[in-house]
C-alpha cells in the first residue's frame, strides 16, 4: 500500500466503476435528494408545484384513514405471512438437511414455486380460491364443510394472500437448509454426550447456532411484505372494502394514478422510517437471541 | 446382552419411526405445493363447459389442446412474447455486463474512494424502490420516455448493487498472483476482464443471468407504469389484462394455458439450471 497510485490506475477504476457511480448519481442519489423535496410540495405534474411545507406528512398522519388501514394491512399480513413462512421453511429443511433418499427430488419440488411469481401465479391463485369451484374450496366441500368466498370476502381475503405466500417459501428453506449444513457436528456430539435429547439439541444447538440466517430472513421477510403489490393489485384490487388494500398499492394509487407526487413521495418516506425503525428495533432485540460465533455472543 | 439387543432395536424402531412421519410430513409438502400446478394444467385443458363442476374434473375428458393454440389466434401471443423477451434480453445483457465491470472495480483494481463506494453501493440495497419512485418516474415523463422500452431497459446498464456484490465476492476467489502474471506480461485490464475474469466466472455470471431473467419476465409494475399501448404490452401485463375478462368466467381455460405458457420458460430454465439457483439463494441468505 505503500505504493502511490497512479493516475492510471485511478482513471482505469473509475472507468470500470462508472456505470456504477453513473447509476448511483441519476437512478439513486438524485431521486433520493428529489424525493425528499418533492414530499413537501403539492405537485400532480401538469399544474406548478406549491411548497407546502409538512402538510402532506400532516395529512397522512392525521386526516387519512386509508393510510392507518394500508399500513394496518401490511402490518397484519407481516406478522401472519413472515413467521409462518419461517417456521414452515425451517421444518422443510430440518427434515432436508441430512442426507436422505429423495432429498434431492424434495428441494427441487419445494423450490420450484419461487421461480413462478407474478402476474401468470396470482392467476392461478385466483381460480385456486375461487368461491364455488376453486381448488380449496372443492376440497373442503369433499370434508364436509362449507369455505368462505375467500378474495371476495373482507375477513378471508387476507389469510388467502398468506396462505398464497406459503408457496413461495423455498427459497427461505434452501437458505435454512445451508445455515444447517454449516453448523458443525462436534456441537452435537458433545450435546449427546452430555445427554441433552434432539428436542434439546435443537433448542440449544441447533436454533443458537442458526440464529444469524434466522435474523436475516426475518428482516428480508419484513421489507418484502412492504413490497407486496402484484397479489394485491391483480388479485383483488386491494377489496373487498379495502381488506388487501397494502401499504405499496397505496403508494401506488397515489404516485401513478392520482399522480399525487408530493402525496406518494411523503408516503415513501414514512414507509423507509417504519422500516428502518422496525430493522433497528430488530437489531436492538437480536442481542438477546442471535448469537455471532466470532464474539461469542 | 439381551438388555442390550433390546435397547438397539427399540432405537432402530424408534429411528424408523420418526423417519418414516418425515417422509409423511415431505411427501404430504411436496403433495401440497404441486397441487396447484396440476390443478393449473387439468383446467388448461377442459373444455368451458368441463371448468366449473363438483365435484371436479382432474382428467380433462375431452382433452382440449385448442385452449393452446387459441392464446395464438385469439390474443396477439407473439407481439407480448416479442416484447417480453426484448426487454428480458437487454436486462439480462446490461445487469450482468455492468455489474461485472463495477464488480472487478471493486475487486481486483486499486483506485481511491474504493473503500468508501463500495460501502454506498451496499447501502443502497436497503433502500426501498418507492422512495425513488415519483422522481424517477417524473424523470421519464420529462424525457419523453412514456410508452416506451426506455424506462424499464436504459437502468439495467448501471449495475445492480446485489449482483455487484454477488460477482465481486466470486472474483475475489480469483487469485490475484494470475491477475498480475497477466499484468507483467503486457495485458491491459479490458482484456484481463473479457478473457481472464469473465471466462473464470462463468457459474456467479449464471446466476446473476437467471435471477435477472426470472426478475424482469415476472416484472409487473415496471410495465404497469410505463407501457400504455397495447402493442408494447409485455406477457405480464397483458396476462393482467387478460385475467380481468376473466370475472365472467367464460375464458379460464385459455387464462389457465396462458398462463402455464406465461409460466413455463421460467419452470424450463429451472429444471436446467437447478443448483446454480439453489447457490444465489444461498448466497443472498448468507452474505452477513
Amino acid at each position: 500500500m505503500a505504493r502511490r497510485l497512479s493516475q492510471r490506475e485511478t482513471l482505469t477504476g473509475w472507468l470500470f466503476a462508472s456505470p456504477w457511480a453513473l447509476g448511483m448519481v441519476l437512478f439513486v442519489a438524485g431521486p433520493v435528494v428529489a424525493s425528499l423535496v418533492i414530499s413537501f410540495l403539492e405537485w400532480n405534474l401538469l399544474e406548478t408545484p406549491r411548497w407546502v411545507g409538512w402538510a402532506n406528512y400532516r395529512r397522512l398522519v392525521t386526516d387519512d384513514p386509508l393510510f392507518y388501514k394500508s399500513l394496518n394491512v401490511t402490518l397484519l399480513y407481516t406478522a401472519a405471512a413472515v413467521p409462518l413462512g419461517m417456521a414452515l421453511s425451517l421444518a422443510l429443511a430440518l427434515a432436508l438437511a441430512r442426507p436422505r433418499r429423495g432429498q434431492g427430488l424434495f428441494r427441487t419440488i419445494f423450490f420450484l414455486p419461487t421461480v413462478l411469481s407474478g402476474v401468470a401465479a396470482a392467476m392461478l391463485w385466483n381460480w385456486i380460491f375461487n368461491a364455488d369451484f376453486g381448488l380449496v374450496n372443492v376440497f373442503l366441500r369433499h370434508m364436509g364443510i362449507t369455505g368462505p368466498e375467500w378474495l371476495a370476502s373482507e375477513r378471508w381475503a387476507l389469510p388467502a394472500l398468506i396462505i398464497m405466500s406459503l408457496w413461495g417459501m423455498g427459497g427461505t428453506m434452501v437458505i435454512y437448509i445451508a445455515g444447517l449444513q454449516g453448523i458443525p457436528r462436534h456441537l452435537y456430539e458433545s450435546a449427546a454426550i452430555d445427554g441433552a435429547g434432539p428436542l434439546r439439541q435443537f433448542w440449544h444447538v441447533t436454533l443458537p447456532m442458526l440464529s444469524p440466517v434466522l435474523f436475516f430472513t426475518l428482516i428480508m421477510g419484513i421489507i418484502g411484505s412492504f413490497q407486496v403489490f402484484t397479489q394485491a393489485y391483480v388479485m383483488t384490487g386491494g377489496g373487498p372494502n379495502y381488506a388487501t388494500f397494502f401499504y405499496a398499492l397505496y403508494l401506488f394509487q397515489q404516485a401513478i394514478d392520482f399522480l399525487n407526487m408530493g402525496y406518494a413521495s411523503a408516503m415513501a418516506w414514512i414507509l423507509f422510517a417504519i422500516i428502518m425503525a422496525l430493522t433497528g428495533l430488530q437489531f436492538y432485540f437480536s442481542k438477546h437471541w442471535v448469537y455471532y460465533e466470532e464474539t461469542g455472543k | 446382552m439381551i438388555a442390550i439387543n433390546d435397547i438397539l432395536s427399540r432405537r432402530r424402531v424408534r429411528g424408523a419411526i420418526s423417519g418414516a412421519c418425515i417422509y409423511i410430513f415431505l411427501s404430504a409438502g411436496a403433495f401440497l405445493c404441486l397441487l396447484p400446478l396440476i390443478w393449473m394444467i387439468s383446467t388448461s385443458l377442459k373444455e368451458p363447459g368441463n371448468v366449473f363442476l363438483y365435484p371436479p374434473q382432474w382428467i380433462p375428458r375431452p382433452v382440449r389442446w385448442e385452449n393452446y393454440a387459441e392464446i395464438f389466434t385469439e390474443w396477439p401471443f407473439l407481439t407480448y412474447l416479442r416484447n417480453t423477451m426484448t426487454i428480458t434480453f437487454l436486462h439480462i445483457v446490461g445487469v450482468t455486463l455492468s455489474s461485472a465491470l463495477v464488480a472487478y472495480a471493486f475487486s481486483h483494481l486499486r483506485w481511491p474512494g474504493r473503500g468508501v463506494c463500495f460501502i454506498m453501493c451496499m447501502a443502497t440495497m436497503m433502500l426501498p424502490g418507492q422512495v425513488t419512485m415519483a422522481p424517477t418516474f417524473i424523470m421519464f415523463v420529462k424525457l419523453g420516455w412514456l410508452d416506451s422500452f426506455k424506462p424499464l431497459v436504459v437502468p439495467a446498464f448501471f449495475g445492480s448493487a446485489f449482483f455487484i456484490f454477488l460477482l465481486r465476492q466470486f472474483f475475489r476467489t480469483i487469485p490475484r498472483s494470475l491477475i498480475e502474471a497477466a499484468r507483467i506480461d503486457g495485458c491491459g485490464e479490458w482484456r484481463i476482464f473479457f478473457f481472464i475474469m469473465m471466462p473464470l466466472s462463468v457459474p456467479a455470471l449464471l446466476i446473476t443471468g437467471i435471477y435477472t431473467f426470472i426478475g424482469s419476465w415476472n416484472d409487473f409494475m415496471g410495465p404497469l407504469i410505463y407501457l400504455s399501448s397495447d402493442s408494447k404490452r409485455t406477457l405480464a401485463l397483458a396476462l393482467a389484462y387478460f385475467g380481468q375478462s376473466f370475472i365472467s368466467g367464460i375464458t379460464l381455460h385459455t387464462l389457465m394455458a396462458a398462463s402455464l405458457i406465461v409460466m413455463l420458460p421460467c419452470i424450463v430454465l429451472f429444471f436446467a439450471l437447478q443448483k446454480h439457483f439453489m447457490q444465489g439463494m444461498v448466497f443472498s441468505g448468507l452474505k452477513e
